[in-house]
């Protein structure tokens, strides 16, 4: 018997047979592979917190290097206290969506290479393209910023996605977020312009200055939360 | 057999003579895309071969049995599903470079010269030549990808593979690198000076 190859029962049969088998070849993909994939973005994670403490370890030894630096990591609310749930877990690109007083605020204790301890906080939003993230570590003062470290997921090479570069992301270093008492997130301004509020600025990346906005929206929106917790923290200290 | 075909030359035309980029203008979209930098539009040239190889077997194997009326349908679901489980593998082993090129790789999909390549050889051929095909358009593909990020990145970022190579005297010097290189239009610029010289090069592709 012969198939009539151009019969509508034919093709019919033909792609949904090979919907079911390349589904099916996806799905075993996945997976097979989903443990491997999560392993590896959880460990990329602590890759880049431990990054923005100018924290570098080759990748074999990041969950090492994560387990002995990162002492503690809790989530605070908007009144700086803290709250039930696990800081690495939390989904902070959900949490942007949400109104800045019912955030859940992850905060990771971090012992840096001096010897001191950093506050490092996880940030998120738009750049051109698709999501910019970072994480901020800051001083025991919660004003000074210890470290930077930016990342992009589709920002154009050589213009908007110069914001993962250290040359970038040095600039925040010695950046204070308190000034004379009142919060104002570093602002990302054209080379040579300053903003009007007096807070600390850096210079924005030239051709990248969607991403560069998107960078001072994203501090503006993922640390002004966090106004209460590092107000605490200067209080400490200062006693 | 009804024709013979000749496996080298269906492997070597691609580079040069019949090369997808330079003479046949297809995938311009994604040389415009990945050539910022050398690396990716090295990574990028090498996920091309491996996707355009493996859909074309695929494609050459099966090409028996595909109704004539979904046959595109067909060849895109086999290139959709490759890609995909191309991203899912390069995540799972080689998670940075995933990182490097979580865009382009979806890019791949719609790359002309994949569908250029299942439609024009892969559905007449057996799959020995059609590998080839696969390898050879792949590879004329990458060359023309490296070259232009050879350029863009050495002339518009001072460096290649993400390292130094202009020294600082020239800085002193007063030479600035040139912005407009990491700027999209230089892409077609640089492909067009390509294909320029490709063809004073090549009378026999010159038209009248």
């Amino acid at each position: 018997m012969t198939i009539n190859k151009q019969s509508n029962l034919y093709t019919i049969a033909y792609i949904a047979a090979l919907a079911v088998v390349v589904g099916a070849a996806l799905a075993i993909t996945s997976l097979s592979l989903h443990d491997r994939q999560q392993q590896n973005a959880d460990r990329d994670k602590m890759r880049q917190i431990l990054a923005a403490a100018h924290i570098t370890v080759p990748a074999d030894s990041v969950i090492a290097a994560y387990k002995r630096d990162i002492t503690d990591a809790y989530i605070v609310n908007a009144e700086g206290k803290r709250v039930e749930g696990d800081a690495f877990d939390v989904d902070v690109d959900a949490q942007t969506k949400m109104p800045a007083l019912r955030r859940l605020l992850p905060v990771f204790e971090c012992r840096a290479a001096d010897g001191e301890m950093k506050y490092i906080i996880p940030v998120y939003g738009a750049g051109l393209w698709g999501p910019i993230w970072g994480y901020v570590a800051f001083d025991a003062d919660g004003s000074t910023i210890y470290g930077a470290y930016f990342a992009h997921k589709g920002e154009t090479p050589g213009l908007g996605a110069e914001i993962e570069k250290p040359a970038f992301s040095s600039e925040f270093i010695g950046k204070t977020v308190f000034k004379q008492g009142v919060f104002m997130p570093v602002a990302v301004v054209k080379a040579g312009q300053k903003p009007l509020g007096g807070e600390d600025y850096v210079d924005g990346i030239s051709g990248g200055t969607i991403t560069s906005k998107g960078v001072g929206a994203m501090l503006s929106d993922c640390l002004t939360p966090y106004a209460a917790f590092l107000k605490n923290l200067s209080q400490k200290k200062s006693n | 057999m009804a024709e013979k075909i000749d496996n080298k030359s269906v492997f070597f035309n691609p580079f040069s003579a019949n090369n997808p980029v330079v003479v046949q203008v297809l995938g311009i979209c994604s040389v415009l895309a990945v050539t910022v930098k050398l690396e990716p539009a090295l990574v990028m040239g090498m996920s091309v071969i491996a996707v355009l190889a493996f859909s074309n077997v695929i494609i050459s194997l099966i090409r028996n049995t595909i109704p004539t009326n979904i046959r595109i349908i067909v060849q895109l679901v086999v290139v959709a599903g490759l890609v995909v489980i191309v991203d899912q593998l390069l995540q799972a082993y080689a998670y940075d470079v995933s990182k490097q090129l979580s865009v382009f790789i979806g890019l791949i999909i719609t790359n002309c010269i994949l569908m250029g390549r299942l439609e024009a050889f892969a559905m007449a051929n057996r799959p020995w030549p059609s590998l080839l095909d696969g390898i050879g358009n792949g590879i004329g593909y990458a060359l023309v990808l490296v070259i232009v990020g050879f350029f863009r990145e050495l002339l518009g970022s001072g460096t290649l593979l993400g390292m130094q190579v202009v020294p600082q005297c020239f800085y002193d010097a007063g030479y600035v690198n040139n912005g407009l290189m990491i700027l999209p239009p230089m892409a077609l610029i640089v492909v067009a000076c390509i294909i320029w010289i490709h063809r004073s090069r090549n009378k026999d592709l010159q038209e009248h």
